[in-house]
């Protein structure tokens, strides 16, 4: 069967595939419809906001009264649901986006990860003057790539408030890999507290939402297990930084209820299977602050794109996936059995859960959430540790939540700063995963600057990052990603632009270089079809997604040829990340942080092409 | 009149607040109607740190409090600071220990420079001594994590005086805090009308076991010991009041 059979049906496609969402599968075949997994490219026959057929869709932004977990709630929907519909377009079309403003306040639609002309790109005061309410805004833009997208608004901190949504578009030649049926998990996360308050708290208490800080028993249970010498010297280090090892997340479980495909864990949203498929999820973080660590008990996963591009198939038990991030994951369940879709927050402060089912109605086991992890020195390192002379590691043998064995690729050279350490103290840490740091051989071009794809010292693309032990199951990391076949720009960088990830967390203030985006007195400047290596320092204690708009930044994770190519990349604390970017794109784009209070208090910035 | 100087200074101060929150959007090529990407927010909050009644074991029954509330931006706030007491059964109105209007410029990450003028005297009426003066002061946090408040005062008739704050939570469970603080007075010079000798004034060390029931409601309980010396215990004895007592406290602390 065609998508035309579709179309000529009596009903709308939209109410057919209500209908089938609503009834269940069975009933799609009832209608005289073909399932959509006898589709051997596979449909989204089921997602539970509705689906909007491209080239040509209409969107309807409202401030509404519509029930979020049970309770009353006011989220901002998109034709009437909250997150809003899946946008689904085909490579090649033009699409023609018509999106009508029924709030009280400016709003905008920006396409997440898509390539297209400066204007559409949907930020107010970087591509266009925003929506006003009662304004249409027609979006006009060729659709010139496939995958897995999402859109949300650029507008203050609405996505906050449910302004959201995922955005499919299928390839036009076969893509390289196979499935039966697919599903879009879209992961958010919902407060019922107006976002300008929430904001408002993170500016006036630090910690305001985190109950899971440090307490007088861990200090005990510490000494128990690590001796009281060790103990006094780590909890003495935070200390005399005046942070927390335990922030892991700004908002976190306790304002927070995370939602899949806008349900959730105890509505348990189902996705149905029969055993024997291969099922593709397309797992979109749409979240404002949370980064979610994803896995499925009893499957494996095998993650064949990152940000809608393919990559070389990776299977891993589970992933974490940044705010913005998109990975698409094939799983094959053989048994007639439900499975948990199981995303933990970072924090483990909670989780967004529902259930890979062959019948609606069933659920799996849900696994216990791990404990919190404490930051290590990973993340005091990236605190300027220069006042740390001197300091003894002898007794930091097995610092719990630091994870000595992943330590590959950290690059000691970075850590010149710690002037007086005493490294030959250090016998009783775990070099021996260390292999990558003193034999990594990096290849230096004639003018210093590292061949393209090479690692950058200060990487750390080998670890999943924190709360996340890697003895304890397969999890993915950005070294695994691996594209198909090299992207069309060979060139190597002509120039390095190094940007440092900066922060005062005491007073919630989030910057790029130390200054905030009223601070800048400029944009930052591509010239025209450069290719340019972007260096990404993260001198904070927190992750931060970064994300550039309008061009692809591939990711220099030591795949040589075969880098991946990202929209957002994931910066851990202290590290040093790399990208490669082709400033195609002539025009001024959104540069930023996407957690979402971190780019309103100013992590943002413009760069133009030109 | 004293409130009309501070009305000024205020606005004074918020005109600065404001005006510092102008935001960057020369150096593109966007049209001048356009909205800022990002906007830059002013927002406040008000504290009572300690709203308590203290039951001393010498001295009279008094209501406290130690309330601090700004408005403003990340680097330019407005502070309204303010600790006194209402003496119980002594006939006597409330009296502001401090009634402070500063400007706060943040100067490191943890730290904010304030100064602006204080008021010491009645709340409603002239049961008590009156003065003004100027306050320069840091506040800030220093390693380990413990809150500091140091200041200087200078008086209208060029009294000098200092005073240390500081105070540490210590976490017992997730809401559930023992928070130690102290507050040390001294002074340059005597000023008898106060009870304010020359030196070392003052010492008071308090541990006070909380409730965090939510970020912005927390009970407590509590004890202090507090010792005045040197000209500062002379003046008190002279005026037949204790120097040094202990006494229970039962509060609350909110956050608005």
């Amino acid at each position: 069967m065609t998508r035309s059979d579709i179309i000529t049906h009596p009903l709308s496609r939209r109410q057919v595939l209500k209908g089938s969402a609503a009834l269940g599968l069975g009933s799609a075949a009832a209608m005289g419809l073909s399932p959509a997994w006898a589709n051997p490219w596979g449909r989204t026959n089921v997602y539970s906001k509705g689906v909007e057929e491209g080239p040509n869709v209409s969107l309807a932004i409202r401030r509404e009264s519509i029930p979020i977990n049970g309770k009353e709630a006011r989220p901002i929907s998109l034709n009437g649901t909250s997150p809003g519909p899946l946008i689904r377009l085909k490579e090649g079309q033009d699409a023609v986006l018509r999106v009508t403003n029924l709030l009280d306040e400016p709003t905008s639609i920006h396409w997440h990860g898509l390539i297209l002309p400066p204007g559409m790109d949907g930020v107010p005061g970087v591509s266009f003057a925003g929506i006003e309410p009662g304004q249409t805004f027609t979006y006009r833009f060729p659709v010139r790539q496939n995958g897995t997208y999402w859109y949300h608004s650029h507008s203050g901190l609405q996505e906050q408030l449910g302004h959201a949504g995922p955005l499919i578009i299928d390839a036009a030649e076969r893509e390289p890999f196979r499935y039966d049926r697919e599903h879009v998990l879209l992961l958010t996360d919902w407060t019922f507290e107006e976002p300008m308050s929430v904001f408002r708290n993170l500016k006036t208490m630090e910690g305001y939402y985190n109950f899971q800080e440090r307490t007088i028993a861990d200090f005990f249970a510490d000494i128990r297990q690590n001796g009281f010498a060790q103990t006094a010297e780590m909890r003495s280090m935070w200390a005399k930084m005046r942070m927390s090892s335990r922030d892991i997340a700004d908002v976190t479980g306790s304002t927070y209820t995370y939602l899949l495909n806008g349900h959730s864990p105890e509505e348990n949203w189902n996705a149905l299977f029969k055993p024997g498929e291969r099922v593709r999820l397309r797992v979109i973080n749409g979240s404002a602050m949370s980064y979610f660590d994803v896995r499925i008990p009893g499957l494996k996963m095998t993650v064949v794109a990152a940000d809608g591009q393919p990559v070389q198939p990776v299977p891993v038990d589970e992933f974490r996936i940044g705010v913005a991030e998109t990975y698409d994951v094939v799983v094959a369940p053989e048994d007639d059995q439900a499975y948990t879709i199981f995303a933990e927050s970072m924090d483990r402060s909670g989780y967004a859960r529902a259930t890979l089912a062959p019948r609606e109605g069933m659920q799996a086991e849900i696994p216990k959430r791990r404990q919190i992890a404490d930051r290590g020195m990973e993340a005091m390192g990236a605190h300027g540790m220069g006042g740390m002379g001197g300091m003894d590691h002898s007794g930091m043998s097995n610092m719990q939540g630091m994870d000595n064995a992943n330590m590959e690729e950290m690059d000691h050279s970075s850590m010149s700063n710690m002037g007086g350490m005493d490294h030959s103290s250090m016998e009783g840490m775990d070099h021996s995963g260390m292999g990558g740091m003193a034999s990594e051989q990096r290849k230096t071009r004639e003018n210093g600057m590292l061949a393209a794809g090479e690692v950058q010292p200060g990487s750390r693309y080998g670890q999943a990052g924190i709360g996340i032990d890697p003895n304890e199951r397969r999890v993915l990391v950005y070294r695994d990603l691996k594209s198909f076949t090299p992207w069309p720009d060979r060139r190597e960088p002509g120039r390095e632009l190094e940007l440092h990830l900066t922060g005062n967390m005491e007073r919630y203030m989030w910057s790029f270089d130390g200054q905030k985006f009223s601070e800048v007195s400029g944009p930052i400047h591509f010239e025209k079809d450069e290719r340019l290596r972007l260096i990404l320092i993260n001198d904070t204690m927190m992750e931060h997604p970064i994300h550039l708009h309008g061009m692809w930044m591939e990711l220099e994770n030591g795949q040589g040829e075969l880098i991946p190519r990202k929209h957002t990349l994931n910066v851990k604390p202290g590290e040093r990340v790399s990208a490669l970017i082709t400033a195609d794109a002539e025009g001024s784009w959104a540069f930023h942080c996407h957690l979402l209070y971190h780019m309103d208090a100013g992590m943002f910035r413009v760069v133009q092409v030109s | 009149m004293k409130i009309k100087r501070y009305v000024t200074l205020a606005s004074a101060a918020l005109g600065m607040t404001v005006a510092t929150g102008s935001q960057a959007e020369d150096g593109y090529a966007a049209p001048d109607s356009w909205p800022a990407p990002t906007k830059e927010h002013n927002m406040g909050m008000a504290l009572f740190d300690r709203l308590e009644y203290t039951v001393p074991d010498k001295g009279q029954d008094a209501v406290v409090w130690d309330f601090q509330g700004w408005y403003g931006g990340d680097i330019n706030r407005v502070y309204l600071k303010s600790e006194g007491e209402n003496v119980q059964g002594d006939g006597e109105d409330a009296e502001f220990e401090s009634l402070e209007l500063l400007y706060s410029r943040l100067v490191a990450d943890f730290w904010e420079l304030q100064g602006g003028i204080g008021y010491q005297g009645g709340v409603f009426s002239d049961d008590h001594a009156e003065r003004t003066y100027g306050v320069l002061g840091l506040q800030g946090v220093i390693p380990y994590g413990i809150e500091t408040d140091v200041a200087m005062q200078v008086s209208e008739d060029g009294d000098v005086a200092a005073s240390f704050e500081g105070e540490y939570d210590l976490r017992l469970t997730q809401r559930l805090y023992l928070q130690p603080r102290t507050e040390i007075a001294v002074a340059a010079s005597e000023v008898e009308e106060f009870g304010v000798g020359e030196g070392l004034n003052s010492v008071r060390a308090g541990l006070r076991l909380g409730y965090e029931v939510t970020r912005r409601f927390a009970p407590y309980i509590g004890a202090y010991w507090e010792k005045e010396y040197g000209d500062t215990a002379d003046l008190s004895r002279a005026s037949g009041d204790n120097t040094e007592d202990t006494g229970v406290v039962a509060g609350v602390k909110l956050m608005f």
